[in-house]
């Protein structure tokens, strides 16, 4: 099915049924509970988990199957917000222009700087995309204001020209759009105590992170894919096996830049504003976090990843001291404040210590993340024969 | 004329002479065997002839084109492939991946971006590759990760990665060092059987006499960076000057 | 020329802080072969070492009797306290050892980072010895978040001043005591003071480095970690106590740098970024390396700060180490004085 042999295609079902069931899967509580709290079914944060999905899966192309960790990749993610803002400002409200060029100008730019930063490898290349990235941060932040709106950002205003879509009669500033359909357009449908949100940019988002997840599908299985893995396992040996290394490793750089510049403009789609704090390092760590936590190299892994982390980070931060003492309030008064003062600072603000810790334990215990987790889990209720697990996701697929 | 003919070849590496005007003439077809004492210059002579050392002077002709300053991929591309001394493999991939990458460089050349191409459909290379590896006595070993293998299999992977490229050219480095007697009687019938079918030129570099005297057609005896003779095999056994140079060595 | 004298001047500074950060992260690179990204939390903790003295020594308790302050009938909460200092040794002496807070820091900080060094080997890198260097980096950035949120927890996210010594607040003339004019070239103290410490510092390590047995296995064991093991030389409990020095280094270089800028809990991070630009600059791997391009960055920095370069290439200021450090790994891959075979692949 699509040019995907069995357990590929099994992979995309997969990821499609979340995708279009998402609504419901993430709002399992009723509204009434205590436990609507836990509950992610709303529009931004369905949004996100797209968004992160797909630059989850950019990057994996590129460290997990080269091994070549870019520490600057927030940069072709705030490109491509930036490009994609000056395309609603100048052409038109309607979102698919603005996608397809941040995409192009985040590859443009990736290209530019995987020629340069591609001719080192290991550390050396980190820091060079690290200052790179930094470079472009700093730049934003402070020169090229007239372009990026320095530290305040960017965003659609109602004098913009946007050319192709003639005069502005309304007198409000335009949400963009999909041909007039707002990506903000939410339908709700109420079941019983439960609350269903539908909204048109989440359904956009996902459609780009199905289309995004079949192509690194194809990548992985691909010869493409299959020197790219050969690239980190034994880059000396390719070389005298007459493969060029550097048009691979950068086709490589280049497609994984895109898929963050898609990214950008996913979020500029859903929220018009793009600010310079998208390319900092920090920005670029937190997918590095992503796709280590799902697991590397792995090809579901950076979605889980990325839906893990955006899940745990909205929630965690909803927690503050009162949802803590209720919590505990069965307990004995002493006992109460005990497990409170404990667990209060990985909460509410204290969410990245969360997120530092966790990430601390995944390097240690389990370096090849959730997937790897999920793995041994399997081995542990003999579901699957060992065997599978050891060869599955580097044989060469069997020709259906 | 050869297919790999060296001239004057000299290297230095700081005040170290490794390789002092060196000459070799590889017949198209034959094996040459290179041996010598240990820090003769052999590796550092096979690294002159696969783009990994240039050397300060003299010509490194195959078939007759400078193969000086040009990259190790388009060395390999012009049909000279090379097994190391400790193998160099593609460890996290199953043997059959091993094979099948330098199929794909060889069909495509040094680079051709298909990301969408499937490595399921290509029936034709996984075929070079199985029934490579099925002369190497590898067929039950398709699946397996190429690291859990044995250093013997190791090596022979590599020998099947090189010639399933059918190159014009194979370099070995010492191909048996390190493996057990059986297991070199085996490589040793196996290159035999390679050369005959399909008439591959060698360059052997080795230690081994036993090794040596049943593959050569020719010898250089390397000492010291320098070509001492290039003879017959049938001639180098007795000759005075290899004697001297493998003073202590006994094997000669 | 008093421009120039001005600027490397200027650059001082902040190149004594990437020196020392370098040096840490070298020796650390050197000795254990891992790539430390919480080496810059280590410097933000001794800063935060800074603030913890002054707070302690700036405990009270309200003496009996004292009442509730109120001025102009306004109710002012709590009754003003008499920081216990003051109580034991006097006004005057007391009031001097809170002035002084930041050179005592020094002595609280030395064995606090020292410890919190040796814990961080023994509990975490130690176990990534024989990891891949992206697992380390990995885990020690991890650790960093975890070290950086802790004393946002405690601190909050505010930059907290810790002010220098009275006698070393505000400038001299540094143009008139070399013979330029006066006025050219104002200076601040405890900037001086800084680069001195620095040097100091920095000579310290060296020395000990050079002179010492321990020094000398541990630079033995920087070229050659294998054949040290096997002369049997418990090369492991040397190196521990190597990343506690690190640590301490990069500790003492947060404890003073805290007059200059007052500390903040993310305040590594932005360090650690250029720290591993500086150290890949000077090569990995190298010491001398590491501590000249520190200074050069912390120089070429300043100069790009000056108003005349700005005009003519705006922003350079915010990208020139960078851009320095982009043009040498392209032109030295091995940087200023890094050595063969150091990170290579």
């Amino acid at each position: 099915m699509l040019g995907l042999n069995k357990k590929d295609a099994g992979l995309l079902f997969f990821v499609a049924i979340l995708l279009v069931f998402a609504p419901f899967l993430l709002n399992p509580f009723p509204e009434s509970s205590s436990l609507a709290q836990f509950n992610a079914g709303y529009p931004d944060l369905m949004q996100r988990f797209a968004i992160f999905g797909i630059f989850a899966i950019g990057f994996n192309i590129l460290f997990g199957l080269t091994g070549y960790l870019s520490f600057g990749h927030a940069a072709f993610l705030g490109a491509g917000s930036y490009a994609s803002v000056w395309m609603l400002k100048l052409l038109t409200i309607n979102v698919i222009p603005a996608i397809i060029i941040s995409t192009l100008v985040a590859g443009v730019f990736a290209l530019l700087i995987g020629i340069v930063s591609l001719r080192r490898s290991g550390i050396y290349f980190s820091i060079l995309t690290l200052a790179f990235a930094q470079m472009a941060f700093a730049l934003a932040a402070s020169v090229l204001t007239p372009i990026t709106g320095g530290e305040t950002g960017l965003q659609t205003a109602l004098n913009d020209p946007r050319i192709l879509d003639g005069a502005n009669e309304t007198g409000n500033i335009p949400s963009p759009s999909l041909f007039g359909l707002e990506t903000g357009a939410t339908w709700q449908m109420p079941v019983g105590d439960w609350l269903f949100t539908f909204n048109a940019g989440y359904y956009m988002c996902a459609v780009m992170m199905l289309i995004a997840f079949y192509v690194s599908l194809r990548i992985f299985s691909s010869p493409f894919g299959l020197l790219l893995k050969a690239i980190k396992t034994n880059q000396n040996r390719l070389n005298y096996t007459g493969v060029s290394t550097r048009p691979y490793m950068l086709a490589c750089f280049v497609i994984s830049g895109m898929y963050a510049g898609l990214a950008g403009g996913l979020m500029v789609s859903m929220d018009p504003l793009a600010g310079a704090e998208r390319m900092q390092w920090t920005a670029s760590g937190e997918v590095v976090l992503m796709v280590i936590l799902g697991g590397a190299g792995t090809l579901i892994g950076p979605v889980l990843g990325a839906g893990f982390i955006k899940y745990f980070e909205n929630i965690f931060s909803k927690i503050n001291k009162s949802v803590l003492e209720g919590w505990f309030s069965f307990m004995p008064e002493g006992l109460q404040d005990i497990f409170v003062t404990i667990l209060y600072p990985f909460v509410g603000k204290g969410w990245h210590l969360t997120l530092g810790v966790l990430f601390m334990l995944v390097v240690i215990f389990l370096p090849g993340g959730l997937v790897e987790g999920g793995k041994r889990i399997g081995k542990l209720f003999g579901r699957r024969k060992s065997k599978d697990t050891e060869t599955g996701e580097t044989n060469p697929a069997p020709a259906e | 004329m050869g297919i790999l003919e060296v001239q004057n070849v000299n290297k230095r590496f700081g005040g170290l002479q490794a390789l002092g005007n060196v000459n070799l003439n590889v017949e198209e077809g034959s094996v040459h065997a290179i041996i010598g004492p240990n820090g003769a210059g052999k590796s550092t002579l096979l690294n002159c002839f696969v783009g990994r050392l240039i050397p300060d002077t003299g010509s490194v002709m195959f078939q007759g084109q400078s193969l000086l300053g040009i990259k190790p991929h388009e060395i390999n591309q012009m049909g000279v492939s090379r097994v190391f001394q400790t193998p160099e493999i593609f460890t996290d991939l199953t043997v059959l991946e091993n094979v099948m990458i330098p199929a794909f460089a060889h069909r495509d050349g040094a680079y051709k971006l298909n990301p969408f191409a499937r490595v399921a459909k290509e029936a034709e290379i996984r075929d070079l590759a199985e029934h490579t590896l099925e002369d190497m006595g590898m067929k039950d070993k398709l699946t397996m990760t190429a690291s859990a293998m044995s250093r013997g299999d190791k090596r022979r992977l590599e020998m099947a990665m090189c010639l399933v490229q059918d190159p014009k050219l194979l370099l070995l480095d010492e191909p048996t060092a390190g493996m057990a007697r059986a297991d070199t009687n085996k490589t040793i019938d196996l290159l035999k059987h390679i050369g005959e079918t399909r008439g591959i030129t060698k360059v052997v570099i080795e230690h081994d006499m036993h090794v040596v005297f049943s593959l050569a057609d020719k010898i250089s005896v390397l000492a010291q960076g320098t070509v001492l003779v290039e003879d017959l095999p049938e001639n180098i056994k007795g000759h005075p000057k290899v004697r001297e140079a493998y003073l202590g060595e006994a094997q000669v | 020329m008093d421009q120039i004298v001005l600027q490397i001047l200027n650059g001082l500074d902040k190149g004594s802080a990437y020196a020392l950060i370098a040096l840490g992260l070298t020796l650390i690179f050197g000795t254990l072969g891992v790539v430390n990204f919480a080496h810059g939390a280590l410097f933000m903790l001794g800063a935060f070492c800074t603030v913890t003295v002054n707070r302690i020594l700036n405990l009270g308790f309200v003496p009996e009797g004292a009442t509730t302050q109120s001025v102009g009938g306004f109710n002012f909460g709590s009754p003003k306290e008499t920081p216990y200092l003051e109580h034991w040794f006097g006004e005057a002496a007391g009031q001097a050892i809170v002035d002084w807070s930041v050179p005592l820091s020094i002595l609280f900080a030395i064995p606090v980072m020292l410890l919190i060094g040796v814990i961080m080997e023994r509990g975490l890198i130690k176990h990534f010895y024989k990891r891949p260097h992206a697992d380390q980096i990995l885990v020690t950035f991890g650790l960093a978040i975890v070290l950086q949120e802790i004393i946002k927890y405690y601190y909050g996210a505010n930059q907290i001043p810790a002010p220098a010594p009275e006698a070393f607040v505000g400038s001299f003339d540094f143009g008139a005591m070399i013979g330029m004019d006066a006025g050219a070239i104002i200076y601040p103290y405890w900037r001086i003071v800084y680069f001195v410490f620095a040097l100091i510092v920095i000579s310290a390590m060296f020395a000990f480095l050079r002179y010492t047995t321990f020094g000398m296995v541990v630079r033995a064991g920087m070229a050659d970690r294998e054949t040290v093991t096997i002369l049997g030389i418990n090369v492991d409990r040397r190196f521990t106590i190597m990343f506690g020095i690190a640590a301490a280094v990069a500790g003492l270089a947060g404890v003073m740098y805290t007059p200059i800028n007052s500390p903040n809990y993310h305040m590594g991070m932005d360090f650690l970024v250029i720290s591993f630009v500086v150290v890949v600059v000077g090569g990995m791997g190298s010491l001398p390396g590491a501590v000249l391009a520190g200074f050069l960055l912390g120089i070429l920095e300043s100069f790009a700060s000056m108003r005349e370069v700005i005009e003519f290439l705006p922003g350079v200021n915010q990208v020139v180490i960078y851009l320095a450090a982009i043009v040498i790994l392209l032109t030295r891959p091995r940087g200023l004085m890094g050595r063969a075979g150091v990170m290579e692949d």
